[in-house]
């Protein structure tokens, strides 16, 4: 008895997978069957489940063949595909490895064209809105197309013949196979630095939708949309409408119509400037006939034929102005005139004249009469006075003594009456009429 | 406003001269203004004339890697 002998599960797994591959029955397998569980990885390889309604089966496609896909895998969708069968150690599970894969039914081109026609138009990129209008005159215009095709050459034969002002610079692109959509994306990358240019024609020929594919990638239709100015496409025939026709500002359906589209034909550009000419001309004109109109109406106007009425009234005015003028003035100094002489001859009505005469007769009148009284009193007076000078001189002591009365005096030349005291030995004086006596008493005796 | 010589594109002239047109044509432009804007529409008429006049035949170039060429097709058959 031989101990058996053990495998490791690596070994086995190991020897399966070579059985799997040596197998010519499962290598290069055409199969059929419906997408389910589809995931793309970061990394770009795709994992799903192949299935029909009996049975399902993992599947795996790498990056690199999914690269060369037009269109984009989903579930539900009925592929045909072209796979190896072989194991993935790791989990020991027997798989799909996917080279090819194409849609069932339709092509695999036209689902993707549709596709991306569909993913575009949710985006809004083919919105008319963001259709630019074309340059009316242009002065440069960039193709992107092939060097040798016919395209270029019937746009520069109808810029030539329309419009021959106009500058052609051909961005050379390939415009077909696998090379060709970039190849258009850098061109147009180089023409859209290009300040020069006001707009742009991409096209090719016509062919079948495998030639035309790469007017239907998305590189492209994005790099027309994000281009800096207007873009004419012109692909293929009438018939052939790419998705760079509908992400262009304009679809051509001949590179010679893409042409007439981006230049106007040069006589009817002088024509329209002609008729500009000729409308402005016009309009100068009828405006400068209006304006000698208006001007010889006013010319004609009376104030011009007879310009002195403008002044005549207010000369008119004016004189009369100053004689009235004159009139109120001369009415003035009148009028206080004769209020001044008025007031003279009341003035002189009151002057005091005869006042003063009637004053001075009074005053003559008054004057004889107080002579007259004056005399009057004098007269009695001086009669009254020599009647008191005769009784004076009839009572006149001197008469008197004369009659043989003398007067006694004291020495104090008092005179001495009989109630004065006389004392014996004082010295008297008796005066009589003409002399006096000095004598002293001897004695004083009481008469009885 | 451009002077009406030489920056002036084409078609900034043409648009010009047809607001020129028009405003003359509405005729209620005081006639100072108006013939100094004809004026200035005749001068851009013949800025039009001298473009479309005096404009070469533009060549056609190509673009290629080392810079601007002039585009020949008479060497080359169309292919596409």
């Amino acid at each position: 008895m031989s101990e058996p002998t053990y495998l490791t599960v690596q070994a086995i797994t190991k020897y399966i997978k070579r059985k799997f591959d040596a197998d010519p029955h499962l290598s290069n397998l055409y199969i059929q069957g419906e997408i389910s569980n589809f995931k793309r990885h970061s990394s770009g390889h795709c994992y799903f489940t192949l299935k029909d309604d009996k049975a399902r089966i993992l599947a795996v496609m790498f990056s690199a063949n999914t690269s060369k896909l037009k269109f984009r895998p989903e579930n539900g969708m009925m592929v045909l595909i072209t796979a190896d069968v072989s194991i993935y150690e790791a989990s020991g599970q027997y798989q799909l490895y996917v080279k090819t894969m194409q849609p069932e039914g339709i092509g695999a081109l036209f689902l993707a064209y549709e596709q991306l026609k569909e993913r575009l138009s949710k985006e809004g990129l083919f919105d008319v809105s963001r259709k630019r209008s074309l340059p009316l005159y242009p002065k440069t215009i960039g193709v992107v197309t092939s060097p040798t095709g016919a395209v270029i050459r019937d746009i520069l034969t109808t810029i030539e013949r329309r419009y021959p002002i106009a500058k052609v610079k051909l961005y050379p692109s390939s415009v077909q196979g696998d090379k060709a959509a970039p190849s258009i994306v850098q061109a147009m990358e180089k023409a859209s630095h290009d300040d020069s240019l006001d707009l742009l024609i991409i096209g090719r020929g016509g062919g079948s939708i495998e030639e035309l594919w790469p007017f239907n990638e998305e590189q492209v239709a994005r790099a027309i949309i994000a281009f800096p100015i207007p873009v004419i496409s012109a692909v293929g025939h009438e018939t052939d409408v790419t998705i760079a026709d509908f992400a262009a500002d304009h679809r051509a359906p001949t590179p010679t119509a893409a042409a007439e589209m981006a230049v106007p034909h040069i006589d009817e550009v002088r024509e329209r400037l002609m008729t500009k000419e000729v409308r402005s001309m016009r309009s100068i004109n009828e405006l400068l006939k209006i304006k000698q109109n208006q001007l010889r109406v006013l010319a004609e106007s009376m104030v011009f034929k007879k310009p002195e009425r403008l002044y005549t009234q207010q000369m008119e005015r004016l004189d009369r102005l100053s004689l009235q003028l004159k009139k109120e003035l001369f009415l003035t100094v009148q009028a206080s005139r004769e209020k001044m002489s008025q007031f003279d001859r009341q003035l002189s009505r009151l002057h005091p004249k005869e006042m003063i005469t009637i004053q001075e007769n009074r005053r003559k009148q008054l004057d004889r009469a107080i002579q007259l009284r004056m005399k009057e009193v004098i007269k009695r007076k001086s009669s009254e006075f020599s009647g008191r000078i005769s009784t004076l001189g009839a009572l006149s002591p001197l008469k008197i003594m004369n009659r043989g009365y003398s007067l006694v005096y004291d020495e104090n030349n008092s005179l001495i009456k009989d109630n004065v005291k006389v004392s014996k030995g004082q010295e008297i004086r008796v005066a009589l009429a003409t002399k006096d006596l000095l004598c002293q008493v001897n004695e004083v005796k009481e008469r009885e | 406003m451009m002077s009406a010589k030489k920056q002036i594109t084409f078609e900034q002239a043409m648009d010009e001269l047809e607001t020129i047109v028009t405003k003359l044509e509405e005729g209620d432009v005081p006639l100072e203004e108006a013939l100094s804007i004809y004026q200035k529409g005749v001068k851009l008429s013949k800025v039009c004339h001298d473009k479309l006049q005096h404009a070469e035949k533009q060549m056609a170039t190509i673009m290629t890697d080392t810079g601007e060429e002039p585009l020949d097709l008479n060497n080359e058959d169309s292919t596409s």
